[in-house]
């Protein structure tokens, strides 16, 4: 459906521009030439439309750099039933994502370099938006071995992570941090204490009343706390994922006040939904870790205001209807969100939390610098990744409409705000919304 | 729709009464020569139990086959259905087959609901998990009720391994319902997180725990957990929260001794106070389980599915 660029440049004029750096969130244009951002400012085509070159006019609605989602899961290789990489470049260029880093725990998981050049092939193949690679940190993700983080990061490996497994083992932890260094390479891990976080949701009222066992919100903070004195031991690049209660939050916010290199990420769940989400058993609302209390919700959303959480992160997983229609704790957890990030986390910018700017600095310029990818910033030079949206236009969540083979969402039927229109990867538009720009625009 | 009886978490005071009123006239016909009154003739009920269980599925059987109706018992072995999808299938095959109703126990919380979902007859939950087990309340709340004329302003303690219990849960939602204040005591390992949120006072001690109380429920300690990470030893258990006559000392002088069964002698409950007859109401519970069910069975299956209001 996209041309492939010729690289004759195109304006977009009459935008709102939000760029997520400069904070600012203000009327002008981005002329693109080449696949890059060629200029781009208030001041940029202001006294009209310039002469001869391909003009876009953005009729006054949001333009800003494509999101770059760190967190997501496909279903290839091993359950392409459930999500191919196409189907989630397609759900990803929908969602208004530009770039997005594909998890290591398929099967066969990533832990050799072959499956990291397989991605890398297949983004290439599939021509959406940008797909990077995860390296497994452990062989076959069992926290047991050290996977090849040498030869996977020369193979483009982008960042180390077991995913959704934490890595109980102290030692084999810090030996991951230490050995991590060598190669200045990011270790990603979802701070879940094994032995702590076994039950099928958060533990409290809501756990003890449907009869699930319960994971303690204390899962997450005693394994911070172990791995920000690991990383101040190590003085490895560390960044924990999904970060859902306000102990965690807390946690982060006194690590980076010591001036410790921990960051962290959250996804749209922990700050839009809270355990009652689960209702009667709901098995969409099961997620790792498990949807937290409403003062957890608050805290989160309090990290996202204060800078303690640097990224917003899809957390998109697939999963088949067979292993969501069974008893909740037998459910597999996760929920798709390529294609409700960008509406979702709009709900801080509609709620009077956060300003579009700063929304855009955890979704877009945020992850990117984290993980050192390109684009994600409004800056002459950049690859023209880019998002073109309304933030407000009202719509109903409804997954048959989505591009993600499964509709394991967590906010079916939620009314919402805010559609991707276009979404432009190095120039290229990979999506736009038929319904509002129709192919002669 | 069919109405269903899939917890007491929901359920009304009047609709509770209704219920227990109705058992009454069902223990008249249980303790009559002829035992049988044909309000569900022609009508079937399948009892399917994904857990192991004789007395409830008994009772369950004993009276549906009371009030004349033709009942099928399935046991499904719990290794062979560890996947949901079979839980699914089964519904949907059972329910080809048009029962009225579908009696069903299940080991996970939520999984009875979630069958009840997929059927279009009623569904009766014999107990799901550690969630409920709505019938096993309402017979304890009719036992009770018999001995001392109302639930309401009784205080009673319920003792042992809340955490596991989804008789615990039933009986803490009834109890609450009926305006009977509610204890829980046993170790701290063993008291579910916030259950004092559902209405309840927690007691680590037996001394405080049933001082006073009208009513002491035990629950069972499963095996399974009686050594280990949640208890110690059977001993230490029974030294601290068993139940003996010295420890039933400080409740209420007539206070009732109740057990839902089967019980583990000398663990958590002693035999001097399981087979006290001026205290324990054990066996009296299982006669008015059949009673319970025969009339949660007529109130769902029967001809007078409107006039036990609120049902759900």
């Amino acid at each position: 459906m996209a041309a492939p660029t010729d690289g004759r440049p195109v304006a977009y004029i009459n935008a709102r521009l939000i760029d997520p750096d400069a904070g600012t969130d203000q009327r002008g244009a981005v002329l693109i030439g080449d696949g890059k951002i060629a200029d781009f400012g208030p001041g940029l085509f202001a006294s009209g439309a310039p002469y001869g070159i391909e003009t876009i006019d953005c009729k006054g609605h949001c333009l800003a750099p494509g999101i770059v989602d760190l967190r997501v899961h496909t279903g290839e290789p091993g359950e392409e039933h459930t999500e191919t990489l196409d189907t989630a470049g397609k759900a990803a260029a929908a969602g208004g994502v530009t770039a997005m880093c594909v998890l290591p725990d398929n099967d066969p998981p990533f832990d050799d370099a072959s499956l990291i050049e397989f991605v890398h092939r297949r983004a290439r193949q599939v021509q959406l938006t940008k797909m990077y690679a995860y390296g497994a940190l452990t062989m076959d993700l069992k926290g047991e071995q050290l996977a090849e983080l040498g030869l996977l990061s020369e193979a483009g490996a982008v960042a180390f992570t077991d995913a959704d497994s934490a890595i109980g083992n102290a030692q084999l932890m810090r030996r991951a941090l230490y050995y991590a260094r060598t190669f200045d390479a990011l270790v990603v891990h979802l701070p879940q204490e094994p032995t702590l976080s076994g039950g099928a949701m958060t533990s409290g009222e809501v756990a003890t009343r449907l009869g699930l066992a319960g994971n303690h919100p204390l899962a997450e903070a005693i394994m911070l706390e172990r791995d920000v004195r690991l990383v101040e031991m190590t003085g490895a690049r560390y960044h924990a994922t999904k970060i859902s209660t306000a102990q965690g939050v807390d946690i982060v916010r006194r690590a980076k006040a010591r001036g410790l290199k921990v960051t962290c990420d959250t996804a749209p769940h922990y700050f839009a939904l809270n355990e009652l989400a689960v209702g009667d058993y709901r098995t969409f609302a099961k997620v790792v870790p498990p949807l937290r209390v409403e003062a957890d919700r608050l805290a989160v959303i309090e990290g996202l205001r204060d800078g303690t959480i640097d990224a917003i992160v899809s957390d998109h997983r697939p999963q088949d209807v067979e292993s969501k229609r069974v008893p909740f704790a037998q459910a597999r957890p996760g929920v798709i969100g390529l294609e409700t990030l960008l509406p979702v986390s709009l709900d801080l910018f509609h709620n009077g939390q956060l300003g579009l700017a700063a929304i855009w600095r955890l979704l877009s310029s945020g992850p990117a610098r984290l993980f050192k990818l390109p684009g994600g910033r409004l800056e002459k030079g950049a690859p023209a990744d880019l998002v073109l949206f309304d933030p407000d236009t009202a719509w109903v969540i409804d997954p048959d409409k989505f591009h993600s083979k499964t509709g394991n969402t967590a906010f079916d039927k939620r009314p919402t705000q805010g559609r991707v229109l276009k979404t432009i990867v190095d120039g290229r538009v990979i999506h736009r919304d038929a319904t509002r720009w129709p192919a002669a625009v | 729709m069919p109405r269903h009886l899939l917890g007491i978490e929901g359920l009304s005071a009047e609709s509770i009464e209704a219920l227990l009123d109705l058992s009454e006239t069902y223990i008249d016909t249980s303790r009559s020569l002829v035992k049988r009154r044909d309000v569900l003739a022609g009508r079937t009920l399948i009892n399917i139990f994904f857990e192991n269980s004789t007395r409830t599925r008994t009772s369950f059987e004993v009276a549906a086959k009371r009030l004349g109706a033709d009942v099928i018992n399935m046991e499904v072995a719990a290794s062979s259905v560890k996947k949901g999808e079979t839980l699914l299938d089964t519904a949907m095959t059972l329910n080809a087959m048009l029962p009225d109703a579908l009696v069903v126990r299940h080991q996970e919380s939520g999984a009875v609901s979630l069958l009840a979902q997929k059927v279009n007859c009623a569904v009766i939950n014999a107990g799901d998990g550690q969630h409920e087990h709505p019938t096993q309340a309402l017979l304890d709340a009719l036992t009770i009720r018999r001995r001392k004329g109302t639930l309401r302003g009784l205080v009673v303690a319920i003792c042992g391994d809340i955490l596991h219990s989804r008789v615990a849960r039933s009986n803490i939602h009834l109890l609450n319902i009926m305006g009977a204040s509610v204890r829980v005591v046993g170790p701290a390992t063993l008291i579910p997180t916030d259950i004092d949120r559902l209405g309840v006072e927690v007691h680590h001690s037996m001394r405080t725990g049933l001082r006073d109380a009208d009513i002491v429920m035990m629950l069972r300690l499963q095996t399974e957990r009686m050594s280990g990470s949640f208890v110690p030893s059977t001993s230490e258990y029974f030294r601290f929260f068993g139940l003996d006559q010295e420890k039933l000392k400080v409740a209420k002088p007539g206070a009732l001794v109740m057990h839902p069964g089967p019980m583990n002698r000398g663990v958590e409950i002693d035999s001097a106070v399981a087979d006290d007859l001026k205290r324990s109401v054990i066996n009296e519970q299982v006669e008015m389980g059949v009673a319970v069910r025969m009339a949660c069975l007529d109130a769902l299956m029967g001809g007078r599915r409107n006039s036990v209001a609120g049902v759900v």
